[in-house]
């Protein structure tokens, strides 16, 4: 009984241990995601919301040309989808129409990657996340974590892909701009890594407050994102998430995946721990009978 | 020499069978036996023909042709129902063989064969209904052969998982099927190795059914607070054993009256004993799995919620199919009573299949405009799924010694060892 209960201490012990072996290594992931991302800047007060970005999009990647007719309209949230990466939409605020961008975000530290269990979606050393076809097998559980909806799937196609903006990852590492941040006529956009791009956000914020709304979008969100926001107004009004925690993501599941190895190593041996006492139980039972 | 050993081999394992050759067992093996027109049959056979039919469609044409997903809500009934709450059921195996060889409980060993060819079943068919989800099938491959970890992905344990605890329960199934065509050398070596299959099948258990939980875990804004918290694992795992054990509970009545000729007398009678146990177990687990529910509501302090239609639905899912069947589990056990325990088997049933849907579809972007419902070919062939899940079993059942005792060899081997 004594040899019993102090099994059971040790194995209380070993998982105190693992546990805490768990938030260091959460602390080492942290001080890990100081590298240089390169991001994008997207400034709607300069948006003019002519759509040369769209299209050059749609081009770069072999994806149909935008209708004519299909334009922003207030009022009505045109999406991504899988024949469109990117789209702007338009919002009556407080401050009249304003256009924004929508795309992936390219996450710190993103869901969608830490959610592929085959590398398929994965952050690359640049800072652009990428999808790779060859190990993809189209769980979309990556799309079931996104915070932001982003990725799309193919559902009308029996060799189905994820489609998302990569921003334009074969132009980057060729040192060249995203297809439209060299197209757009207005310079919403900025390319850059995303510690001169969150310096260049707030010299705008600081040098005309009246035309900013004080908030980088994104310089926090969902534990910082590559794709960055300035808005003249409350980004509620721009139909932005603002529920998204500031912790990344996959930190949500960090604890799940840290318990695993201590209960892979503890229970087979309490389990047969058991067995053994109880079986022996039995026998003594028997012998008594 | 070797030409020899294996003639030996043929001729040992003809006389084993009673003398039967090789090929013609396996010829009485495939012959259908028992009627044909059963109404079962009537039923399950133009679904199952539908369902293939759709099956076929959905690989040519795209999984959109056939389910209503959206680019908003990527998994609907195939996984919710199929796979999370399909494995949910098939827990009756670890539970089970927990009790059994780990504590000892001989009083349950008449039922460890049919829950354990259940369980393996069951995680073939609703498991293997995700690759019917999966886009790209053909890389299904590539987190098991090596060549892409995504270690940090829930998907990938429960993957991998998914496959081990096949392979455990087949080891802990496979004596049956060594005393079936009569091999007494491969059933000792394989029986042998019975308590490794299953402390290591316990342990994949746990992770997994938990984990299949942990899937929605990143997913924290889009599935009502009402049912997301960082507790869903735990909750997942605990309702697993009752979720589990009412499973052994419904399929054993069935199969008391459809398979009668199979079973014994003796463990016919034991049967009624069996359910009074179970039901003791049903009883505790789904007490303590309240507990963890009420625990977790007053963490997320949600009360304001509880007055809207979906603060309705939950307080239904608690009360009318948690602490009605734990009540009715713990009434019919002080009282024995054999239907009432079966009746609280099919609520308790009914409510896990609520909290799997709930969490997993209605609850799951329950703020979009458009609602995700499943279209009438989703759910034909979920159907499908399980028409072909029972004609196996029944398949299996009325040919190996599953509930049947096994040959008389096998009590001679025993007490050998
Ligand atoms: S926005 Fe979504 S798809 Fe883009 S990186 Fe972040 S998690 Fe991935
Ligand atoms: S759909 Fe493809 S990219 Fe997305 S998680 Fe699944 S395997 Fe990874």
């Amino acid at each position: 009984m004594n040899i019993n209960r102090r099994n059971f201490l040790s194995v209380l012990g070993l998982t105190g241990v693992s546990l805490y072996t768990g938030e260091k290594l959460v602390a080492a992931q942290k001080i890990g995601n100081e590298t240089e991302f390169y991001g994008v800047l997207y400034d709607s007060t300069r948006c003019v919301g002519c759509q040369g970005c769209e299209s050059v999009c749609a081009e770069e990647h072999g994806l149909p040309e935008p209708a004519p007719d299909d334009v922003p309209v207030s009022g009505a949230v045109r999406k991504a989808n899988e024949n469109r990466r990117t789209v702007i939409n338009v919002y009556n605020t407080s401050k009249g129409e304003v256009y924004v961008k929508n795309q992936c975000l390219h996450c710190n530290q993103p869901a969608c990657d830490s959610a592929c269990l085959t590398r398929a979606m994965s952050k690359t050393k640049e800072g652009p996340v990428i999808w790779n076809g060859e190990k993809c097998m189209g769980c979309r559980y990556c799309m079931v974590s996104c915070p932001f909806d982003v990725p799309k799937f193919e559902y009308h196609s029996s060799n189905p892909k994820i489609v998302k903006c990569n921003m334009c990852y074969d132009r980057v590492i060729e040192g060249k701009l995203p297809a439209c941040v060299e197209a757009c006529p207005a310079e919403a956009l900025t390319f850059g890594t995303r510690r001169e791009l969150i310096a260049e956000a707030h010299r705008r914020i600081i040098n005309d407050p009246g035309l900013y709304y004080n908030k980088i979008y994104g310089e926090s969100e969902a534990g910082g994102t590559g794709f960055l926001y300035l808005s003249p107004v409350p980004f509620e009004e721009l139909g932005f998430n603002t529920t998204v925690q500031n912790r990344p993501y996959p930190e949500l599941t960090k604890g799940f995946l840290y318990s695993v190895p201590s209960i892979f190593v503890l229970w087979p041996a309490v389990l047969l721990g058991i067995h053994k006492s109880v079986k022996n139980n039995n026998l003594e039972e028997e012998e008594y009978e | 020499m070797k030409k020899k050993n294996m003639n030996n081999q043929n001729a040992v394992l003809a006389k084993d069978n009673d003398g039967m050759p090789v090929l013609k067992f396996l010829a009485e093996a495939i012959k259908p036996k028992g009627t044909f027109f059963t109404p079962f049959n009537m039923i399950s056979l133009p679904i199952m023909v539908l369902g293939f039919v759709i099956i076929v469609i959905r690989f040519i044409k795209g999984i959109g042709a056939v389910t209503n997903l959206t680019q908003e809500v990527p998994w609907g009934l195939w996984i919710g129902f199929d796979v999370v709450t399909g494995v949910a059921f098939a827990g009756g195996a670890y539970v089970i063989t927990f009790m059994v060889y780990i504590l000892n409980m001989k009083k349950y060993h008449s039922i460890v064969r049919v829950t354990v060819l259940n369980g393996f079943l069951a995680y073939v068919f609703y498991a293997g209904a995700l690759l019917l989800d999966l886009g790209r099938p053909w890389n299904v491959i590539n987190p098991i052969i090596g060549n892409s970890f995504g270690v940090s992905s829930i998907l990938f344990l429960v993957a991998w998982h998914f496959l081990l605890y096949m392979i455990a329960m087949l080891i802990e199934f496979s004596p049956t099927i060594a005393e079936w065509i009569g091999n007494q050398r491969a059933r000792k070596i394989l029986s042998g190795m019975t308590l490794a299959a299953v402390i290591f099948g316990i342990t994949l258990s746990t992770l997994h059914q938990s984990g299949l939980g942990a899937l929605y875990l990143m997913a924290s804004e889009k599935i009502h607070p009402l049912w997301y918290s960082e507790f869903i694992p735990i909750l997942f795992f605990v309702s697993s054993i009752f979720a589990g054990l009412s499973m052994v509970i419904f399929e054993g009545s069935i199969s008391q009256k459809v398979f009668d000729s199979q079973i014994s007398e003796k463990n016919h009678r034991s049967h009624d004993g069996i359910l009074h146990g179970l039901s003791k177990i049903c009883t505790v687990t789904l007490f303590i799995y309240f507990f963890l529910q009420v625990l977790t509501f007053v963490h997320g302090k949600h009360w304001d919620l509880l007055n809207s239609p979906m603060g309705y639905w939950y307080l239904t899912e608690m009360i009318g199919f948690v602490l009605l069947p734990m009540g009715l589990f713990f009434y019919s056990y002080r009282k024995q009573n054999i239907f009432l325990i079966k009746l609280a088997a099919l609520i308790t049933m009914i409510g896990v299949i609520i909290n799997r849907l709930n969490v997993t579809v209605v609850g799951f972007r329950w703020d979009a405009a458009v609602h995700y419902f499943p279209s009438w070919m989703e759910i034909v062939v979920t159907l499908t799924v399980l028409f072909v899940e029972i004609w196996i079993f029944r398949w299996i059942v009325t040919r190996l010694p599953v509930l049947r005792d096994s040959p008389s060899w096998v009590k001679k081997q025993s007490s050998k060892l």
